[in-house]
């Protein structure tokens, strides 16, 4: 995009690259972490991680919940169990007063001192691959199948997941020209903090067959309202917050009416699409399903 | 010294036996807190029932041994000396500036502990995998330790001429740097990521939950060391309500004193700060509220402070872990919530004694 943007771009790159040369020189002193064991016989499961507990319904073994993190959201009955506490920032006893036999928590799960005090406990602690692509939903779906000791049942919801992959990239080979889109987490107090690259936006906008209207910069940023006229999105996409809020917050006319958005060929058509958090960003069983309607919605009528 | 001593007797009266008093009755309410703490949290499992089993030889449970011995244990411990170190310092502070608004905020400890932990935070995760397991958990505390003092001492040195340091230039740089501080802090979370920004907001309102005995090992040594020491510092302290030249004049080496009093603060503060993120509230609040009920006194009112910091923390520690459970609140929301209007209640109470 712009030379700024580019110039960061490649200074980043020669850092992470350098980083990485020394990491690796130390990396390899560690030991790989281990591979998920089975754990059949747990039927008191804490899950930590929206997408997790998602897969542990996906495959039928909800029964074995007792627990789960603030990001559990869906599917509804899941509100049902106890709250220990954000993803982040768990609280060791809280995790342990549920009476567990296998935390199964993904990847990033903390923090990491709690983490290391459960392991203690002697309670099953599996992590779960986080990933934000196709391949690594796939990794996730098979690990929670492993890690709770029903590989088999991975098949149907793998499958589920292959067939709405394989109608979207067929639609997406016979979609005209990619769609600029811009994902906006937010737009408090006029400013418009939106996503860059390497975020669950963005990979799912990719996915969708359409593209990122904001390159050149890494997670949710705020951005100038110049730097947003000027990447042009045709569609914006939102994330619903409840229906009470989302049409206060940022209804169409107060988003368009802001300077940086009214120029956009997005405000000609009034195109944004708002679609639920969980369902658009979890990169859990539903995810092809989400990227499917996404692409549906940005090219309709095309 | 003494005419110091005798200076404060006239103005305290009776006061001081009630410090003494105090003492003994803060003394008890913290070993009677420390043991209803140790014995109730989210899981309903019993110390008591678990200590008569060990001593009786049976098996205890796996889980039940981490909670009690690996979990409730050093976060009690945490708390104990969290709580004292804010408090202690919080009264020297107010002492040294013979202010009451001051706090060690206003050394800049706490402005370069959180740009420590905020860079340890973010920068963290640039740093390759391998360099980030080296160092474990001990990354952020070690960080925000490390720019706790980093600030302070840059500060000392500012305010220290010939020898000699201003305790005015020390306030006024202490809050310019603290400025200056949260402008670079401003600069890394604005490079941070939405997953960042979260455990920034949550280093921030802070927390006992990471307590672990590694934890108690690293920090407990250099706060205890601070606690022991800070007693000493009660009649420079003293002399120097009287003002810094009056304080020479009763032959308090007033220098030394201020120095001994950046560096026990910085040394309790900058390591509580480390271990269990950003605790307001307790610094500024406790040592006040003891110089309502008992005076001004630093012979007690640093000793009081330390129980009263460590009960204060404890309790709300009890709250934090309870409220929400399975979950839990970060503790500063607790000390702030239930600590705020207690204290403007005290306030209130004590308006006549405050503006006679």
């Amino acid at each position: 995009m712009k030379p700024v943007a580019l110039t960061q771009t490649r200074r980043d790159r020669a850092s992470t690259m350098l980083l990485a040369a020394f990491g690796f020189s130390i990396g390899c002193l560690l030991a790989a972490p281990s591979p998920a064991e089975p754990h059949p016989d747990a039927d008191r499961i804490v899950s930590i991680g929206g997408a997790v507990t998602e897969i542990v319904f996906a495959l039928g073994e909800q029964e074995r919940l007792v627990a789960r993190d603030t990001t559990s959201l869906y599917p509804p009955e899941v509100m049902d169990l106890p709250d220990v506490g954000y993803i982040r920032q768990l609280s060791p006893e809280g995790v342990l007063s549920v009476e567990p036999d296998l935390i199964l928590a993904e990847e990033g799960a903390g923090p990491p001192e709690i983490v290391s005090l459960l392991k203690e406990s002697g309670v099953g602690y599996e992590v779960i691959p986080s990933g934000y692509n196709a391949a690594g939903l796939a990794g996730k779906v098979t690990a929670v199948a492993e890690a709770i000791g029903v590989p088999e049942k991975a098949g149907p919801v793998l499958d589920a997941i292959q067939t709405d992959l394989q109608e979207l990239s067929d639609r997406v080979a016979t979609q005209g020209e990619k769609r600029r889109v811009l994902f906006i987490l937010s737009v408090q107090g006029g400013r418009i903090m939106a996503s860059g690259q390497g975020t669950a936006a963005d990979e799912i906008i990719r996915m969708a067959g359409a593209e990122n209207a904001i390159q050149g910069f890494s997670g949710y940023k705020i951005l100038s309202d110049e730097a947003v006229s000027e990447a042009a999105p045709d569609i914006l996409l939102m994330m619903n917050r409840g229906e009470a809020t989302s049409e206060h917050d940022a209804s169409d006319d107060v988003l368009f009416a802001m300077p940086a958005l009214a120029t956009t060929p997005a405000a000609e058509t009034g195109a944004v699409i708002r679609m639920d958090g969980d369902y658009l960003l979890g990169f859990g069983p539903r995810t092809g399903k989400a990227a499917l309607e996404l692409h549906d919605t940005i090219y309709a009528g095309s | 010294m003494a005419v110091a001593d005798m200076a404060l007797q006239r103005l305290d009266g009776d006061r001081r036996y009630l410090g003494r008093k105090l003492s003994l009755v803060l003394t008890i309410l913290l070993f009677v807190l420390a043991l209803l703490s140790l014995g109730h949290g989210a899981s309903g499992i019993s110390a008591p029932a678990i200590l008569a089993d060990w001593l009786a030889g049976r098996d205890i449970a796996a889980t039940d041994r981490v909670i009690l011995l690996n979990i409730r244990l050093p976060r009690l411990l945490t708390g104990i000396l969290v709580g004292a170190a804010l408090a202690v310092s919080g009264a020297i502070m107010q002492g040294l500036f013979r202010n009451p608004l001051a706090d060690p905020g206003l050394l800049g400890v706490s402005a370069g502990a959180s740009l420590g932990a905020i860079s340890a935070i973010v920068l963290g995760s640039v740093l390759p995998a391998g360099f980030a397991a080296l160092f474990g958990w001990y990354l952020v505390p070690a960080a925000a330790f490390a720019g706790s003092w980093i600030a302070m001492i840059t500060l000392y040195a500012i305010a220290t001429r010939q020898g000699r340091t201003s305790v005015a230039t020390m306030l006024l740089a202490g809050i310019a740097m603290a400025a200056m501080i949260s402008a670079l802090s401003g600069v890394i979370i604005f490079v941070a990521d939405d997953q960042q920004l979260r455990d920034l907001t949550f280093w921030g309102l802070g927390s006992l939950a990471g307590s672990s005995w590694a934890k108690v090992s690293v920090a407990g040594p250099a706060i205890l060391l601070a606690l022991i020491l800070a007693p000493l510092l009660a009649r420079g302290l003293n002399g120097m309500a009287l003002g810094e030249a009056a304080a020479v004049h009763v032959g308090i080496r007033v220098q030394r004193v201020k120095t001994a009093a950046v560096l026990i603060t910085a040394a309790a503060t900058g390591t509580a700060v480390a271990i269990s993120g950003g605790i307001g509230f307790v610094g500024i609040v406790v040592p006040h509220l003891l110089r309502l009920i008992s005076g001004p006194d630093h012979r007690w009112l640093l000793v009081n402070s330390g129980l009263l910091g460590a009960i204060v923390l404890i309790a709300a520690d009890m709250v934090s872990r309870n409220i929400v459970a399975p979950a839990e609140l970060p503790i500063g929301i607790v000390t702030a919530i239930l600590g705020g209007p207690f204290f403007m209640w005290v306030l209130l109470s004590n308006r006549r004694t405050l503006d006679g």
